[in-house]
């Protein structure tokens, strides 16, 4: 225990100054009400959906939780179930196999959703296209209000398309 | 020569790895293969190619590579019936095992009627879904098999149809039928199932698992794959050289730099080039870096699926310092695109040195303090130890490979023993460790990572000489047929390449080691307890994409 808290405190705050929301992200226009949009950029609940990638975007999801980008001091959380969500934050293409899930999951997501997607492959079907196997980008299977492309986007790519889902235009 | 059999003739297949390839028919399939078990070889990789519109005939030469390209300039419009324009060509099953001296290509020639061959399942269980898949993809089939369900396919499109055939039509194929999967069913009193997936409760790839559980206890684990079936052979063939690089690169993110260089080398084997030695020496270096950083995730989520979330936030913080270099100095997290066929598209300059030297000895000294803590935590070790066991003679049996093999006494490492270049100036001291549970897999893990971080030094000892820019490939020529396979994080990574007649890709397998070690996760979960899964999966981390293609 000793060497736990030695280390915590040798470690210490590496959490850096969150970037600011990017307009151009936006695939529509917002369509949430302030009201709303408060209440989840106090506690924002993101379930994550693979629907397809390589896993590379899923890798740089994990690192927004890490200590430099702390994901969580935002009170932006991801949680278990759609049910419990606010946001989707999807990765692709969608695959074929994959299409009847995600749009369950969606429908699983209580309203007023937002759906965040993730990556070239979410955004236009990236390197894999729409083929036998694949539907091709996020927005041909579920409504999706802003995409952040990369390959994969980096966590602060990552961050800014969350930070730009729950915020309006200033 | 790795194996010996009157009606074969092997040829060298390249110089970078101790490979080589031979044709067969398929009656002698069985014997070699148990000729290759019996002496303590293992089954790497299984798939099939169409090859009944190919015309010019290189290979009646016996001495020639196998081919298995069709003419692309001619797409194969007529349905399968319709005689092909060569007769006598049918369909090809290439199946690659490994022994102790080497590793062989066998093209099992199968006729374009009746596309056959003898199941090898009983010899080699892994072969099991790579038989399946072989049959979902391209309809060719194993006779005698216990085990006809599909793998990869499952309800998009219908069961008549091939998509790696060059006469599929996609379109015609389409559907849109649920996909019922036969799971086993365990019957008795109390037994209940939990289905899980394919969207999994955290940030993870999707699969369907079926738990047969009585109480907290687990009696059957049984895995649905192939959500995350993309297409991506198909998706080869209209692609460039260059292009097919980045999509290598993409069969499964965590592994790219693994996956962009098995297909740069079994690229060059068809083009019969060595890259320089210093772009040899630098993709050593991307691909320790990227075991380094895979392995520094995957102990914090280990640290943290036993609620030490300490663990996770440490060895994160380690991670993202890594992954900061590798954009500093190379030009992306995660070093994608960086290996092509013919060399590598980054340099190393005195800054850059220091920089991961300095990582270096600070990773050193980080990682043994968390060492330290976690071997020390009794909470920790008390979950670890014994979880998940997969004793090493069901590894042996059952072809567990790669980092999860090791920690079940198997001793197979690419980087020991088929050293490409410049792995054999390296002697890279292979980590086993015999007890097989979760505990075995966290110990193999830190002792590669120290591993690696000496290996780096030693490769930026001999990055001396500025060399020539290397003479990046554009083609390659045609009917060739080409293999690379590199030791990723994981296990090894296999890319087998052949080409048609004008040197496109006609066919392009990537072979994932998850798909040997999928299997061993169903049986190390085994009377174990429902919530032990995400750690023992954990422990295993096998990729979906890889395995679903």
């Amino acid at each position: 225990m000793y060497q736990i808290l030695k280390q915590i405190i040798k470690t210490g705050i590496k959490t850096e100054t969150p970037p600011q929301t990017d307009e151009a992200m936006r695939h529509v226009e917002q369509r949430l009400q302030q009201e709303i949009l408060d209440a989840f950029g106090g506690a924002l609940a993101i379930r994550q959906v693979d629907a397809g990638s390589c896993n590379g975007c899923e890798l740089e999801i994990h690192a927004v939780s890490n200590a430099y980008y702390n994901l969580e001091g935002l009170g932006i959380k991801f949680v278990a179930s759609p049910r419990h969500a606010d946001l989707l934050l999807v990765t692709g293409p969608v695959s074929r196999h994959m299409e009847i899930a995600l749009k369950r999951t969606y429908d699983a997501t209580p309203e007023p959703k937002l759906v965040v997607a993730i990556g070239d492959c979410a955004c236009d079907g990236g390197i894999f296209g729409e083929s036998y196997a694949t539907c091709g980008k996020i927005s041909n299977v579920i409504p999706v209000d802003v995409v952040v492309s990369g390959c994969p986007p980096t966590p602060i790519a990552i961050l800014q398309g969350i930070l730009t889902a729950i915020s309006t235009k200033k | 020569m790795p194996i010996k059999h009157p009606n074969l003739k092997l040829s060298r297949l390249t110089d970078a790895l101790p490979a080589w390839t031979g044709d067969i028919a398929p009656d002698d399939l069985y014997a070699i293969c148990q000729q290759v078990r019996d002496g303590g070889g293992r089954l790497v990789a299984l798939w099939g190619s169409d090859a009944r519109l190919q015309c010019s005939g290189g290979d009646t030469l016996p001495a020639e590579p196998a081919d298995c390209g069709s003419s692309r300039s001619a797409p194969p419009p007529a349905p399968e019936r319709s005689a092909p324009p060569c007769r006598g060509r049918g369909f090809k099953l290439h199946v690659v095992l490994v022994n102790e001296t080497g590793m062989v290509c066998l093209n099992v020639n199968l006729s374009a009627e009746q596309p056959m061959y003898p199941d090898i399942s009983q010899i080699f269980p892994a072969a099991n879904r790579m038989q399946r898949a072989t049959y979902d993809l391209l309809g060719i089939y194993a006779q005698e098999g216990h085990d006809h369900r599909k793998w990869l396919r499952h309800g998009s499109w219908h069961s008549g149809s091939f998509p790696l055939r060059k006469d599929f039509d996609a379109a015609a194929s389409r559907t849109e039928e649920p996909d019922d999967y036969a799971f086993v069913r365990v019957e008795g009193q109390g037994v209940h199932e939990i289905p899980v997936g394919p969207v999994h409760a955290g940030i993870i790839e999707p699969g369907h698992f079926r738990f047969s559980i009585i109480g907290e206890r687990v009696l059957r684990l049984e895995e649905r794959l192939g959500y995350v079936h993309k297409g991506i052979e198909k998706r080869f063939e209209s692609l460039s050289l260059q292009e097919g690089a980045k999509l290598a690169g993409r069969v499964s993110g965590d592994s790219t730099v693994a996956y962009a260089w098995a297909y740069a080398m079994a690229a060059e084997s068809i083009a019969g080039v060595t890259p320089p030695d210093r772009a040899l020496w630098l993709r050593a270096l991307l691909l320790e870096r990227e075991r380094i950083a895979n392995h520094l995730g995957d102990l914090g989520y280990l640290g943290n699926d036993v609620a030490l979330s300490f663990g996770l936030s440490q060895f994160w913080i380690l991670k993202e310092q890594v992954l900061r270099n590798n954009a500093t100095v190379f030009g992306h997290r995660y070093l994608m695109d960086k290996i092509v066929p013919g060399g590598v598209t980054v340099n190393l300059d005195v800054e850059g040195k220091r920089i991961i030297e300095q990582e270096c000895d600070m990773l050193e000294q980080q990682v043994r303090l968390l060492r330290g803590i976690y071997d020390e935590h009794a909470g920790m070790q008390d979950r670890f130890i014994g979880t998940g066991r997969v004793e090493p003679k069901l590894a042996a049996q059952l072809g567990l490979c790669g980092l999860a093999g090791r920690a079940s006494a198997q001793a197979w490492d690419a980087r020991v023993q088929f050293a490409c270049a410049p792995y054999d100036k390296l002697n890279v001291q292979m980590a086993t460790y015999r007890n097989g549970d979760v505990a075995a897999r966290v110990i193999v893990r830190f002792d590669e990572l120290f591993e690696s971080l000496r290996l780096q030094n030693e490769i930026m000892l001999n990055l001396v000489n500025e060399e020539d820019k290397p003479s990046l490939l554009d083609k390659l020529p045609g009917n060739g047929f080409g293999i690379g396979m590199v030791e990723g994080w994981r296990g090894e990574v296999l890319v087998a390449i052949h080409t048609d007649a004008e040197g496109n890709l006609a066919r392009v397998h990537p072979h994932d080691p998850s798909w040997q070690n999928w299997p061993l996760l169903e049986h190390a979960v085994i009377d174990n307890i429902v919530p032990d899964f995400p750690l023992i999966n954990k422990s295993f981390n096998l990729s979906y994409s890889g395995q679903d293609l």
